[in-house]
């Protein structure tokens, strides 16, 4: 078994590995799409976006077959020090980085950028996944869920130090890894709420909020009304629910300062800026409706050549597949991520040990976010927020990041049969 | 652990549904609306504009007064263009191969898939040229538009001038103009652009991605015709407007003419002006640049923006306010010993026109008559400071319901309003010691009083309605409909009975009508012209010159101001200046020469222009009608000095009114 285990490709999910190959070639496609020109000879260049990305995906291919020579237990016990690693990274990034685009999330090496926060999510996938798997920890108790949410919350206060926020929010996802080992449903749902309340107090009339909180409450009451102990508990919820969005007011007003409200509002949409963040969203939309339910067809877009759409190749690719490849082709690289998420979990539930499960969730997680996100943006379901949409976009940091996190799991899953 | 196994599934269901919503969304904005889609079509479904013909403007008599002429522009799209024969073209549109290459780059900066203009308002034999051979040329497009041609080159500050719209007007509009389109910027053309400027063709054509035109999108369901725009009639008489212009031509000054009975504008001359034919095509930006350089300023709209105290020409006024607040009447005399004390000082009158009745005091100008009874006015209710302020106070309210101190809301652009001090400015200016002694130069309109020449020419049909105006305006009816603002047809009254008036224009009849008055220049045979002149002193060069009028005594038909800045006396060429017009406008004739024997031709002749500091005045120029602008441009001003010369000279042709008045 022990043997086994080292050979090269034995018990690798090569599903999964032709689902990653499938969405890297999309990817090209597109990318090699935005850049096209009819006019100009052509001519295969490696210097272009295209070329560069064939190579990001080439040597992504290399590092993750290279990351399956490594042992399994590797990852595990080194996850403190990659940890380490990407968080020095990010120190480093916010003295030396190089500004792009207003935040310093790069570091250059020569004419090679970095991108350190990318690096943060499996670095802190790692760390979370050994925290949880070792012996003794129960989610169900304040200390493990203090410690746990310290290693989330560590890289997200950098990462907003850039500031990046697309990056920052990012690591929520991590919730749900901690959520399907024990951590109470009810914490998430506080925690998602006070989310939305915060939220939609800034959307909304406080009157009309508090109306609809105490309609909810009487609702809640009405269809518990012969247990006594749920009528008082929903009650206290239903007042420390209107407490919150005055304090939510008051912290919102008063606390934040005024570039950091603008911030938020601009995230949010509350205030209009059709010139900047909100002309991409426009465009996005435009470009993704004129696709129509079969497409333009390969290269035949008009809209995602000739630079409507700003930052076309990176976080606004989307809007590509979905004006060459219409309706029919957004459906086909939807169900591919949902394919390979839903069969990354259920990789991760036949793992014997709990770090292998919780790194594939942590992973799942991520990928998923990232996904939703930056379709969402492109479509307009949520204010624009930049991230990249997973080995899809142009990038090799980003492309390298989410290979490594893929490939990482590959390896501990091929290693099941053993111990970690 | 079986609970928390379950939990696989929640976080699978979310997944799942969440990418539902995503896969919904975009069900909704590629498959169930097409709004994107449209959207998109701005980009890759092109519109192409037809312009529609703009709206005439025509005179009273409907006589047209600006109307359009074809040109071309040559468009580019430079992603169509192959080599081709570039000499050629070059030859035909008259331009060198680098400013072919850079008008080529610039167009490929704006947009390489995008049409933009290559060359500008090609003349129409240029276009036929070029058509026959358009189709060697590869990439480039001929669109038609039409510019502006004034057939007799007058009103050209009435009228305005179009110009390429910027930034300003294109996000004003939202969305209606492209780079590249005019707009009207002053004038009639800028108040009533949206009449005149129609609405825009449009023709949808659909392109692919090679950009190659696939034809009409959607059989031409989205495409429009383009609607001509409204003819405008205006109120000019374009026959006064052409004398104003000619008896003012070399002479700094306006015309404004009112007929009475609506409020229309009859004549609106500025002076110096320029051939509006001179701001059109091709020729619109070194002309404009040498008018906003021009040290007369022929761009400056002196009847709407002319600063100048009315002088002698405030006492109908200053005489009607008497009356009616009782102070005098028609019949009561002031002595007249050639000055006036006033407090412990002592202000010379012009002649001693011994004992002063109202009629004899305005046909004669007496200003210690009318120091006097602004000093009545004043001290009314008493003499001590408070009383004489609240006097002052009733005073100035009545000065302002003829709408002085206010602009009068003509429809034209840039109207200037200028201040009628209150009492708390004086206060403020003199402390609370001030009575009728501090502010008696008022009384003659001088001062603290400043009008402009179309307030003035107001203030005429005032008097010639006995006691209301109509708002100014210069639009008689607008389009096919002949619409026309109701505002234009209501009256405004100024709250002075109608009894007043008659003993007031019975002095302005003196004046002109009888051998003692001042402007006996104006008289016109056969017809009863009342005026008054007024001579504003100012601190350089010679008095301006300053009447106005109405005509004829009973129903008038047209109240009109004339003002020729440094022409010496009122009744030295504003009285015969406005008397021309008048009996041209009344009789469509003209008597050779006024009473004091000069002639048209003389008037016209005269040279008034001030002297250029560093330049000697020229003699007058002899062409009555060669454009003013033109004769401005021949000055042999070295080209180095220029700037220098026109700062200075800007001040020294501005109006002061600061000054005293005489007469």
């Amino acid at each position: 078994m022990q043997q086994q285990s080292n050979k090269f490709f034995f018990n690798v999910d090569w599903i999964t590995i032709l689902l990653y190959v499938a969405l890297c070639l999309i990817g090209f496609i597109n990318i090699y799409a935005t850049e096209f020109n009819p006019d100009i000879s052509t001519d295969f260049r490696l210097s272009s976006s295209y070329g560069k990305q064939l190579i990001f995906i080439g040597t992504g291919l290399v590092l993750g077959f290279s990351i399956l020579l490594f042992d399994a237990k590797f990852f595990s016990v080194f996850a403190p020090v990659i940890y380490g690693v990407t968080m020095v990274l990010l120190v480093v990034v916010l003295v030396i980085g190089r500004d792009v685009g207003g935040n310093q999330a790069w570091i250059a090496i020569g004419s090679f950028r970095l991108q350190p926060s990318e690096f943060a999510k499996f670095g802190t996938a790692l760390l979370l996944a050994r925290y949880i798997s070792s012996f003794n920890v129960k989610l169900n108790s304040l200390k493990p869920i203090l410690i746990a949410a310290a290693i989330i919350v560590l890289p997200m206060t950098l990462i907003m130090l850039q500031p990046d926020a697309g990056s920052t929010l990012v690591f929520l996802s991590f919730m749900f890894p901690l959520y399907r080992e024990g951590l109470p449903g009810y914490l998430l749902l506080i925690f998602w709420g006070m989310v939305l309340l915060f939220v939609l107090n800034l959307y909304l009339a406080p009157t009309i909020l508090i109306v609809s909180i105490l309609l909810l409450g009487a609702i809640f009451i009405y269809f518990n009304r012969k247990r006594q102990q749920k009528i008082i508990s929903i009650g206290i919820i239903t007042l420390l629910a209107i407490g919150y969005l005055f304090i939510a007011k008051v912290l919102f007003d008063h606390v934040l300062q005024k570039h950091q409200r603008a911030r938020i509002e601009l995230i949010l949409g509350l205030t209009k800026d059709n010139k900047g963040v909100g002309y991409n969203v426009i465009q996005s939309q435009t470009a993704i409706g004129a696709g129509q339910l079969t497409g333009r067809g390969f290269l035949q877009g008009t809209q995602t050549k000739f630079k409507f759409v700003p930052a076309q190749s990176t976080d606004f690719i989307f809007s590509t597949v979905g004006e060459e490849w219409g309706f029919a082709g957004c459906f086909v690289v939807i169900s591919l991520y949902v394919f390979l998420l839903l069969r990354v979990i259920n990789i991760a539930e036949r793992q014997r040990s709990s770090f292998s499960r919780v790194y594939g969730y942590c992973m799942a997680c991520i990928i998923f976010f990232h996904v939703f996100i930056n379709i969402s943006m492109a479509i307009g379901i949520m204010p624009v927020i930049g991230i990249p949409l997973p080995f899809i976009s142009y990038g090799g940091s980003s492309l390298w990041s989410f290979t490594v996190l893929l490939f990482i799991f590959l390896k501990l899953d091929s290693n099941r049969m053993g111990f970690i | 652990m079986d609970q928390l196994f379950n939990r696989k599934y929640i976080i699978q269901g979310l997944f799942v549904v969440l990418a539902l919503i995503l896969i919904g969304k975009l069900f909704y904005i590629q498959v169930a609306t097409d709004k994107y889609f449209l959207n998109a079509n701005s980009n890759a479904l092109r519109k192409s504009y037809v312009f529609p013909a703009r709206g005439v403007i025509l005179d009273r008599n409907n006589k047209i007064l600006a109307q359009n002429q074809p040109t071309y522009d040559l468009l580019v799209t430079p992603k169509l263009v192959q080599p081709f024969d570039t000499i050629s073209l070059c030859k035909l549109i008259d331009i060198d191969m680098p400013t072919f290459r850079e008008k080529l780059r610039k167009a490929t900066v704006r947009s390489r898939f995008q049409s933009s203009i290559f060359q500008k308002l090609l003349s129409v034999q240029t276009y036929a040229a070029l058509q026959e051979k358009l189709s060697n040329f590869p990439g480039f497009e001929v669109q038609k538009r039409t510019i502006r041609y004034y057939p007799d080159s007058v009103a050209a500050q009435f009228l305005g001038f179009m110009r390429e719209v910027n930034q300003v007007d294109i996000d004003k509009y939202e969305g209606y103009y492209k780079p590249g389109d005019y707009i009207g910027k002053t004038g009639i053309e800028k108040s009533y652009e949206e009449y005149l400027r129609g609405t825009k063709g449009v023709r949808h054509i659909l392109y692919n991605a090679k950009n190659v035109a696939q034809g009409s999108y959607d059989d031409g369901r989205l495409d429009s015709l383009s609607i001509a725009g409204d003819n405008i009639v205006s109120t000019i008489d374009s026959r006064i407007q052409k004398l104003g212009e000619e008896l003012l031509a070399n002479k700094v000054g306006s015309v404004v003419a009112i007929e009475p009975s609506t409020g229309e504008i009859l004549a609106f001359v500025s002076s110096p002006g320029y051939d509006p034919n001179k701001l059109v095509g091709n020729n619109f930006s070194p002309n404009y640049r040498q008018f906003t350089a021009n040290p007369y300023r022929p761009l400056f709209i002196r009847p709407l923006q002319g600063k100048y105290s009315p002088g002698s020409a405030f006492k109908p006024l200053d005489a009607l306010i008497a009356l009616s607040e009782g102070v005098v009447n028609p019949n009561t005399t002031i002595f007249c010993p050639g000055y006036y004390i006033a407090g412990n000082r002592k202000l010379s009158c012009e002649h001693r026109d011994l004992n002063t009745n109202l009629r004899w005091g305005l046909s004669r100008s007496c200003n210690t008559y009318f120091w006097s009874i602004f000093a009545k006015m004043l001290t009314k209710n008493g003499s001590s400071r408070a009383k004489q302020q609240a006097a002052y106070d009733v005073w100035q309210n009545k000065v302002r319901k003829f709408g002085i101190g206010d602009t009068l809301g003509i429809d034209l652009p840039s109207e200037k309003a200028f201040k009628l001090y209150r009492p708390k400015d004086y206060t403020q200016m003199y402390g609370k010691r001030w009575g009728n002694t501090t502010i008696i130069s008022l009384a003659i309109g001088q001062g603290e009083i400043s009008t402009t020449p179309l307030q003035m020419a107001n203030i005429m049909a005032i008097i010639a309605n006995r006691g209301y105006y109509l708002k100014p305006h210069v639009v008689k009816a607008i389009g096919d409909e002949k619409k026309i603002d109701p505002k234009y047809k209501q009256k405004h009254f100024v709250d002075i009975d109608a009894k007043h008036f008659e003993p007031v224009i019975d002095g302005m009849q003196d004046a002109v009508n009888t051998n003692t008055g001042t402007a006996t220049e104006s008289r016109i045979r056969n017809i009863l012209m009342c005026g008054k002149t007024g001579t504003v002193q100012n601190n350089r060069g010679k008095n301006h010159s300053v009447f106005i009028g109405f005509a004829p005594r009973d129903n008038p038909k047209i109240a009109i101001a004339v003002i020729i800045e440094n022409g010496g006396y009122g009744g030295a060429y504003a009285a015969p200046i406005a008397s021309f017009i008048t009996e041209k406008y009344l009789t469509d004739s003209l008597e050779p020469r006024r009473i004091n024997g000069a002639t048209l031709q003389q008037y016209k002749d005269d040279n008034l222009l001030p002297a250029l500091k560093m330049d000697k005045p020229k003699k007058p120029l002899s062409k009555a009608d060669s454009t003013k602008a033109d004769s401005l441009k021949k000055r042999p001003l070295p080209a180095k000095q220029n700037v220098a010369i026109n700062k200075f000279n800007k001040e020294a042709i501005l109006p002061k009114n600061n000054a005293a008045a005489k007469q």
